[in-house]
């Protein structure tokens, strides 16, 4: 059976010498939320750069059915959609739905289609009514889930997200949580924020200097206070893990 | 939205439903740019061609209900600039002289001096005027639908998306070292705006790996798709036609 991510000893080697992936081993199966946790320099920004080919490194990696290499990159790019930290860095186009129309109309959608994906993909993420504006003249919150719209346009079936959560403010965060809990899509969340990752995914894997550390369920692993300390993670003070709505998938 | 017009940008003025307003993009800057090759290109004694032009920008203004206020606010930014550098001609220039004042000016100087203000005046105000009835992003379309070099249009896009990003930038800045009690006496001191803008144009390099990654990410083939398509229609070809033949006529009679 193919899987969503399968990669095997994947080691990457920044220019100037600074192993980013030592030697990264990861299955995720079709379906599954999967939460990547660790330290900063951990090399989480780095393995998922290597998802859409962005980065290439040596070892085995294969995502969404197909190995990665130069012959594939397209088909690549459609399937898995990259949501990046700093939404300023995804929205280039002056208007809102020029943008969420950028993928699809360059995977080769015809301007009805796009027009139909950057409509359904807008109402997803609850931001049709910013259609017309121009990013800058949206809110961080309201940014990034046009960011994320961008990539839903592009229909992929694997979706990883870069840090959703930072930088927003507690009402807007649990907004995007719940927006991101109804995305029926495998997922990926490269994330420092613990509370997230307990409410979204029902996996979690830790990764340092470049390797997986830890894997499993992810309230086992944020209940080890013990193996989160050696990563330099915490879970904020005063946090209830069982209070938390887990995940009920998997 | 409809036929790609998104006139809630900045900078738009007067009323958004005008049929001024809903004219292709393409039509307005052929138009207005009209205005201002056949302003620039006549000389000083066919001043009527200077009078028609100005008429025709005062009827297009009111017909978009951009107020005369608007336009001369906006060209107030420009226009001293320009007639900066314009004023020194008349006592620069040799030719017969004529006094103004304690100064003594030359005939011909001044002449050039008043064809530079009035050719100046009606190219920055036909600016203005597409600036206040169209938004930037609609220009570029018309400009890249003209086809004007990809490249320069690519660039000047990035620019007006990252103008505000930057600027936010500069602020933050400038206010951490403001409350740090920065506030330079003398030019030495201002080694430290010397620093900023170093960390800003790094900042800004690093955006742009970043921008190209997310692309890419997007399936970015080097060529920029557009979802909306303009329409060139009758009311635009009779907005083209109009000034065109209004414009031509009165330049070739005066010529």
């Amino acid at each position: 059976m193919s899987c969503a991510i399968r990669a095997r000893d994947l080691r990457f080697t920044f220019p100037n010498g600074v192993a980013g992936l030592a030697g990264v081993d990861l299955h995720v199966a079709h379906g599954e939320r999967v939460a990547i946790l660790g330290p900063n320099g951990a090399g989480k920004t780095t393995l998922m750069l290597h998802l859409n080919a962005l980065l290439r490194g040596h070892g085995e990696l294969e995502v969404t059915g197909l190995r990665v290499g130069e012959d594939n990159v397209r088909d690549l790019r459609a399937r898995v959609g990259l949501v990046f930290q700093d939404p300023d860095d995804q929205l280039i186009m002056p208007t809102v739905r020029e943008d969420v129309a950028f993928g699809p109309l360059n995977l080769g959608c015809s301007r009805t289609e796009a027009a139909e994906r950057v409509r359904e993909a807008l109402t997803a993420v609850r931001m049709e009514a910013f259609a017309d504006r121009a990013p800058h003249q949206l809110s961080l919150g309201q940014r990034r889930r046009v960011a994320i719209a961008t990539v839903l346009a592009m229909h992929p079936s694997l979706l990883v997200l870069d840090e959703p959560s930072a930088n927003l403010d507690p009402r807007t965060r649990r907004e995007l949580i719940e927006l991101l809990d109804t995305v029926d899509r495998t997922m990926l969340v490269v994330t420092h924020d613990l509370p997230l990752a307990a409410r979204l995914c029902e996996r979690a894997v830790i990764l340092s200097a470049g390797r997986v550390v830890a894997d499993g369920r992810c309230d086992d692993i944020l209940r080890d206070t013990g193996l989160l300390a050696a990563h330099d993670l915490e879970l904020p003070e005063g946090f209830d893990l069982s209070q938390v709505e887990m995940p009920a998938r998997g | 939205m409809s036929g790609g017009h998104a006139l809630h940008h900045v900078g738009v003025a007067g009323d958004l439903a005008s049929p001024v307003h809903r004219l292709d993009p393409r039509a307005k800057l052929i138009g207005l740019g009209g205005v201002t090759l056949v302003a620039v290109s006549t000389p000083l004694e066919a001043w009527r061609v200077y009078a028609v032009c100005g008429l025709t920008l005062a009827v297009v203004a009111a017909v978009a209900r951009v107020s005369p206020r608007t336009l001369v606010a906006r060209a107030k930014v420009v226009l001293p600039l320009v007639l900066l550098v314009a004023v020194f001609v008349p006592f620069a220039r040799r030719g017969d002289p004529v006094d103004i004042g304690p100064f003594t000016a030359s005939e011909q100087g001044l002449e050039t001096f008043a064809t530079v203000a009035a050719k100046a005046t009606l190219g920055t105000l036909s600016a203005v005027l597409l600036a206040a009835t169209t938004s930037f992003p609609d220009v570029l379309h018309a400009l890249e639908r003209l086809k004007a070099p990809r490249l320069l249009v690519l660039i000047a896009a990035f620019m007006y998306r990252y103008l505000f990003v930057i600027v936010d930038d500069v602020a933050r800045m400038r206010a951490a070292l403001s409350s740090r009690g920065y506030v330079p006496r003398h030019a030495l001191q201002a080694q430290a705006i010397g620093r900023v803008a170093t960390a800003l144009f790094l900042r800004t390099y690093e955006r742009a790996e970043r921008v190209h990654l997310a692309m890419l990410a997007r399936g970015y083939d080097q060529s920029m798709p557009r979802l909306d398509v303009l329409r060139f229609r009758r009311v635009d070809a009779a907005f083209v036609g109009g000034v065109a033949v209004c414009l031509l006529s009165t330049r070739v009679l005066a010529a």
